[in-house]
């Protein structure tokens, strides 16, 4: 502890579960948003990635109330939110977007896009693994062509929803947290715009890994053209999200209002190595400048793959290092404006490291499960793949 | 099964026990008490403290406050010459024990009580998600410690500190303004005790208060104005570096 901070303030309330909150939420909502590219826009190129980016964000999505499950001093009064909501909390309708974004679109979606495939391995399977798809079918064999143009139709329609939806997820984390006007490092009416931007970017970096992983797994080719547009939607994310970051950063530098000394000082000194250094530097600076290079330049499939993999890897650490900073950062200094403290994590404890490091696992355990019970290969992806792979 | 005499004289004391909780209905009850007539703040006059920390070893005492949180504190300043931007403050352990002698010279020194500020407008209210922060129709906010998840919320709202989460009870926790206490006609256990009057307990709904007279005639302030949280704790001789 540095200066003077109110005698309560000096233990840190939210710790690196909340951090892990907005992170795994955020790269739900960009996974989707990519997803929908293809399904609203039309974007053929991101085919391949359609089913892997889904089946992402729901494995995210499951996992992403946990750390505030753990983090809660009551979890077993969690079910209160639902129950009897108060309806000026932002948390509050935490609940209800999750719910809404996770059984009225995401799942919806999913199951709309592979009713064909489910059908057909229940008709096919045998055992649990029959019994499994006989029940994700739910009870709906028809799978002619009028009512898979239905599927598709609806499934439309519940992208078109799904966007707005997946807006407001993230948006609505980063109002929880821009709405807290003692705070003023995070009291900005920018926040929620912030948090979206940089999910979108986290989302489509973190598909764009996905796809490349799965492909090195399966051995299959890459399709070149698909990264290639992914990169590309990743960079004009990217410059939008960097663009608003400065733009707070510039405003609060200029207005420098009573709190500025004291956010100043601490970037200077707490937070110079992850916001300085690894948020704007290696986190943000780094992955715009490889992937300018690559949009300017035309370099081989190699020398691509390299770039668009450091760029996205580079791209994760960063948001990650966003996140830290609002909400750790946002806790690190007094409201008093007169001093600061230090967060000391703690390892093994319920908030502590392993359980955070074991959450960031489970999605991938779960995604692994869902690819394995939901195949998102289809077989004209793979030919796809394999045509784009050589250019 | 039959009783005979002796049986029944020793289950006598117990039965008029037993009869007299349910003639007293809720134990902790103020029957006379009408919520609807009172709209409770607090007068604090910085000229008058003297920084004993009488208050605050009274307020742990009284509620069982936790080691190392506070329910009330209380800050020194010491504000050198024209830098009111840069006091320095320190309120070692919530000034419970006193404090040693500061800076004598150099500017000035001032003690300041601080506590929840029982807001109007309480932005650890407005956000909490279930409701267990709320309002009392007499203007006190209250914890309902049965209902609080623990989600902190509300500790990161508090514009003044005035929040900690309780190491036991594993909710939020704060002032209650000793509600158990003002409800049956006493006054705070802060106010009883600090030997100077420097807190004073002030129901703005009874014209009768001294607070109102107070208010007329001095120049009073709440903490933080800009933002607005409708504060009822009213600061007499607050000067502009307070946080």
């Amino acid at each position: 502890m540095e200066g003077f901070m109110y005698p309560n303030e000096v233990e840190l309330q939210w710790s690196i579960l909340i951090v892990l909150y907005p992170f795994l939420t955020g790269l739900v909502a960009g996974a989707f948003i990519l997803a929908s590219l293809e399904r609203v826009f039309r974007v053929e190129e991101v085919k391949p990635t359609y089913r892997l980016a889904l089946l992402t964000a729901l494995a995210f999505l499951i996992v992403a109330p946990l750390p505030l499950q753990l983090h809660l001093g009551h979890p077993e009064r969690s079910l209160e939110m639902y129950l009897t909501p108060h309806r000026a909390s932002a948390m509050a309708m935490f609940g209800f977007v999750y719910l809404w974004y996770l059984m009225a679109v995401l799942v919806v979606e999913i199951w709309l896009d592979y009713r064909r495939d489910i059908v057909r391995l229940a008709q096919s399977c045998r055992g649990v693994k029959g019994l499994l798809y006989r029940v994700l079918t739910l009870g709906s064999y028809n799978i002619s062509p009028a009512a898979l143009r239905i599927d598709d139709r609806v499934g439309w329609i519940i992208t078109l929803i799904g966007i707005p939806s997946a807006f407001l997820l993230h948006g609505y984390v980063g109002f929880i947290f821009g709405s807290v006007k003692a705070n003023p490092w995070w009291s900005t009416p920018l926040m929620p715009v912030v948090f979206l931007f940089s999910a979108m970017v986290s989302g489509i970096a973190l598909v764009l890994l996905m796809y490349l992983a799965t492909c090195a797994m399966r051995r299959v080719a890459v399709d070149m053209r698909c990264l290639d547009t992914i990169a590309k939607y990743l960079f004009y994310t990217f410059v939008i999200d960097f663009s608003l970051e400065m733009l707070d950063l510039i405003h609060r530098i200029y207005e420098a209002d009573e709190s500025f000394r004291s956010l100043d000082f601490m970037v200077h000194t707490r937070l110079f190595l992850s916001q300085i250094l690894i948020q704007i530097f290696l986190g943000t600076l780094t992955p715009l400048a490889l992937l300018s290079l690559s949009q300017i330049f035309t370099f081989s499939v190699a020398v691509r793959r390299r770039i668009y993999a450091t760029s996205a890897i580079l791209t994760i650490v960063g948001i990650f290092a966003m996140r830290w900073n609002v909400v750790i950062g946002g806790q690190l200094f007094s409201k008093s404006f007169l001093g600061y403290t230090t967060y000391k994590m703690a390892f093994v404890t319920r908030e502590g490291l392993v359980p955070a490091v074991a959450l960031m696992i489970l999605p991938f355990v779960i995604l692994y499960v869902l690819i394995k019970v939901l195949p998102p290969w289809q077989e004209e992806s793979v030919v796809v793949a394999e045509a784009h792979g050589d250019d | 099964m039959t009783l005979n005499r002796r049986q029944i004289l020793l289950l006598l004391p117990a039965a008029a026990i037993a009869w007299d909780y349910v003639l007293a209905d809720n134990p902790n009850g103020s029957p006379n008490y009408k919520m609807s007539e009172h709209w409770w703040g607090m007068l604090i006059d910085i000229t008058k403290c003297i920084g004993c920390g009488s208050c605050v070893r009274a307020c742990e005492m009284e509620n069982d406050v936790p080691e190392g949180y506070f329910r009330t504190w209380i800050e020194r300043y010491h504000v050198s010459d024209w830098h009111i931007e840069t006091p320095e403050v320190d309120s070692p352990n919530g000034g419970k024990e006193g404090f040693l002698p500061g800076k004598a010279e150099g500017g000035k020194n001032f003690f300041v009580p601080k506590m929840c500020n029982h807001c109007v407008d309480s932005p650890c209210s407005q956000v909490c998600p279930v409701g267990a922060t709320f309002h009392t129709p007499d203007g006190v906010v209250l914890v309902d410690y049965d209902y609080c998840l623990g989600c902190r919320y509300c500790i990161q709202a508090c514009p003044y500190g005035c929040r900690f989460f309780h190491p036991k009870k594993h909710t939020a926790d704060k002032c209650t303004l000793c509600y158990h206490r003002i409800t049956k006609g006493m006054t705070t256990a802060c106010c009883e005790a600090c030997p100077t009057g420097a807190r004073q307990l002030a129901d703005l709904k009874n014209p009768n208060d001294p607070i109102h007279s107070f208010l007329k005639t001095h120049s009073v302030q709440v903490l933080k104005p800009h933002l607005a949280t409708g504060s009822k704790l009213f600061y007499n001789g607050l000067d502009g570096s307070v946080r």
